[in-house]
């Protein structure tokens, strides 16, 4: 039996892992980035992605090609983000943290409410962004889908990462993530990077989404809500303020659960979340700064 | 006289409900040392915050002809003011030279820059081996060096420096004195210095207000304060 194990399914389903892994990563980067700039978990960032979803879906509907409308999508969605945090975030920025997670909660229901009210409730479908045969790598056969998925979810990524990383407005966000005080006094403007943080969370929410819906045969309002489970898990199993740990998390929590679910038979598809709790309580238990998190290095 | 580089004028700031300065008034010429005393409590820090706008302040704050007293700290900033808070304000996650870039954050002048952090390097040249390391693990004394240096990035007109000395070693102390000395005398630049130590701060300036329960006490030239023995008595405790 082991002599006959499989290799080439191996290699498939580490692949097939690493796309939903992938997906994951850019709904768990988001929650990262608002994380440390306002030290809160934002429940509706799945939602918001599912809205950003309905948004793209009604720009392929009125003709638009998917890149396009999935272009248009992140940008609509980035203004969203900024429009969301300047609305309904700033006016508690000053409240303690408690107060900014009720209303990141509120918002969970606010948008999935007027997605439902915008949207009726029928079955949806977006097309394949990508050619779904096979492609032969080295012997082993691929999905197309897979490999593209992995390629958008990682390239937005790294996007982000050159933001942060060779940009002055990066900079000034990280800053202002940082320490928002000492950012004042040198000038950043430090409430707008809030927003921005916002909208950049939101851009990648909707890429997550994106990539989720068409992967799907239908999909409705509640596409996200086990995406933002996975996402969550992911990036506490890295460390709920490393943004290279969330992506790295979520990979591995992809293939994780993806192998689990093929080769044990009992937790087949049907228990998929509750391996990625119980990914979310382990970590917790046994280390809970993730594998990448850390404590902050203060000397006084 | 020609007009001061900073005038407060009747300036009272509040935390919450809690009232912290009852009307003070202080010039700072251009090229000038300043120094304000005083006890724990007696409004040091809070007059530094209320220049910079990071406490909520009324009264008539003017710099260099402008009126700062309704902005905020980022717009404070942008005139030319560069607050060194208390606790340094380092940016511990980021790296020295990140610190160091985001003390130009406001400014646009690439080559100036350039040219500022050569000048900048030549007052802390140790800065340049540690560029890459995380400034949060940087010791006491090479944060405030470095809050130092990174408030001179925006090629300020005016540092308001909070508690230099706070719990470093005395030669690191006379160190950031020294370097603050001859940036005033090099580069003419003005520096409203908050200090706990009365001694060091009276020989590294030229004038001085002690502060009292959110109020000036007393004000002169920083070596009439020094000779005055009832003032060295009753209000600096020396």
């Amino acid at each position: 039996m082991l002599l006959a194990f499989d290799w080439t399914e191996l290699a498939q389903q580490i692949v097939v892992g690493l796309a939903s892994g992938g997906v994951w990563a850019t709904l768990a980067l988001a929650l990262v980035l608002i994380y440390r700039s306002t030290g809160v978990l934002n429940f509706a960032q799945g939602e918001m992605a599912m809205f950003s979803t309905f948004i793209a879906w009604s720009l392929v509907h009125h003709g638009l090609s998917y890149w396009a409308a999935f272009a248009l999508t992140i940008g609509i969605s980035f203004l969203g983000g900024v429009l969301v945090e300047r609305a309904v975030i700033r006016p508690v920025e000053d409240a303690p943290v408690l107060t900014v997670v009720i209303v990141t909660l509120g918002l969970f229901f606010v948008v999935n409410g007027a997605a439902r009210w915008i949207w009726s409730p029928e079955v949806r479908s977006l097309p394949n962004a990508f050619s779904t045969r096979p492609i032969d790598v080295v012997g082993v056969a691929f999905s197309i889908q897979d490999l593209g998925t992995i390629g958008v979810s990682l390239g937005a990524v790294g996007l982000l990462w050159l933001f942060f990383r060779f940009t002055k407005l990066g900079l000034a966000s990280r800053a202002a993530a940082v320490n928002p005080e000492a950012s004042r006094l040198l000038g950043v403007r430090v409430s707008w990077m809030l927003a921005l943080g916002w909208g950049l969370a939101a851009a990648m929410g909707a890429v997550s989404g994106m990539l989720t819906a068409p992967a799907l045969a239908s999909f409705d309002q509640n596409l996200m809500q086990p995406v933002l489970l996975y996402a969550f898990a992911g990036a506490v199993l890295g460390g709920i303020d490393s943004p290279f740990g969330a992506v790295v998390g979520t990979l591995i929590l992809g293939v994780l659960v993806n192998l689990i679910g093929t080769y044990v038979d009992w937790i087949g598809t049907e228990l998929r979340l509750p391996v990625a709790l119980a990914v979310i309580l382990g970590v917790l238990l046994i280390r809970p700064t993730g594998l990448f998190g850390r404590e902050a290095v203060r000397r006084v | 006289m020609p007009e001061p580089l900073l005038q407060l004028d009747d300036v009272e700031a509040r935390y919450g409900p809690v009232k912290a300065l009852h009307g003070v008034s202080l010039t700072v010429g251009e090229g000038e040392v300043v120094a304000v005393l005083g006890a724990n409590g007696a409004g040091k820090t809070t007059t530094l915050r209320a220049v910079s706008g990071t406490v909520k302040r009324s009264g008539e704050i003017v710099f260099a002809g402008n009126r700062i007293s309704r902005r905020p700290p980022e717009a404070v900033a942008r005139l030319g003011i560069a607050h060194v808070p208390e606790g340094r304000g380092t940016l511990t996650d980021l790296t020295v030279r990140e610190n160091l870039r985001l003390g130009a954050y406001v400014r646009r002048d690439r080559a100036g820059i350039r040219d500022d952090e050569q000048r900048v390097l030549s007052y802390f040249p140790w800065l340049e081996l540690r560029a890459g390391q995380r400034a949060g693990t940087l010791s006491g004394g090479e944060q405030q060096m470095l809050a130092l240096a990174r408030a001179l990035m925006l090629r300020p007109k005016l540092v308001l420096l909070d508690e230099p000395s706070l719990g470093l070693a005395p030669m690191v102390v006379s160190e950031i004195f020294r370097i603050v000395g001859e940036l005033n005398e090099r580069e003419g630049l003005a520096v409203l210095v908050v200090e706990q130590n009365a001694v060091l701060a009276l020989e590294a300036s030229s004038r001085a207000y002690v502060l009292e329960v959110g109020k000036v006490a007393v004000e002169g030239s920083s070596a009439e304060l020094r000779r005055n023995e009832s003032v060295r008595r009753s209000y600096l405790g020396y």
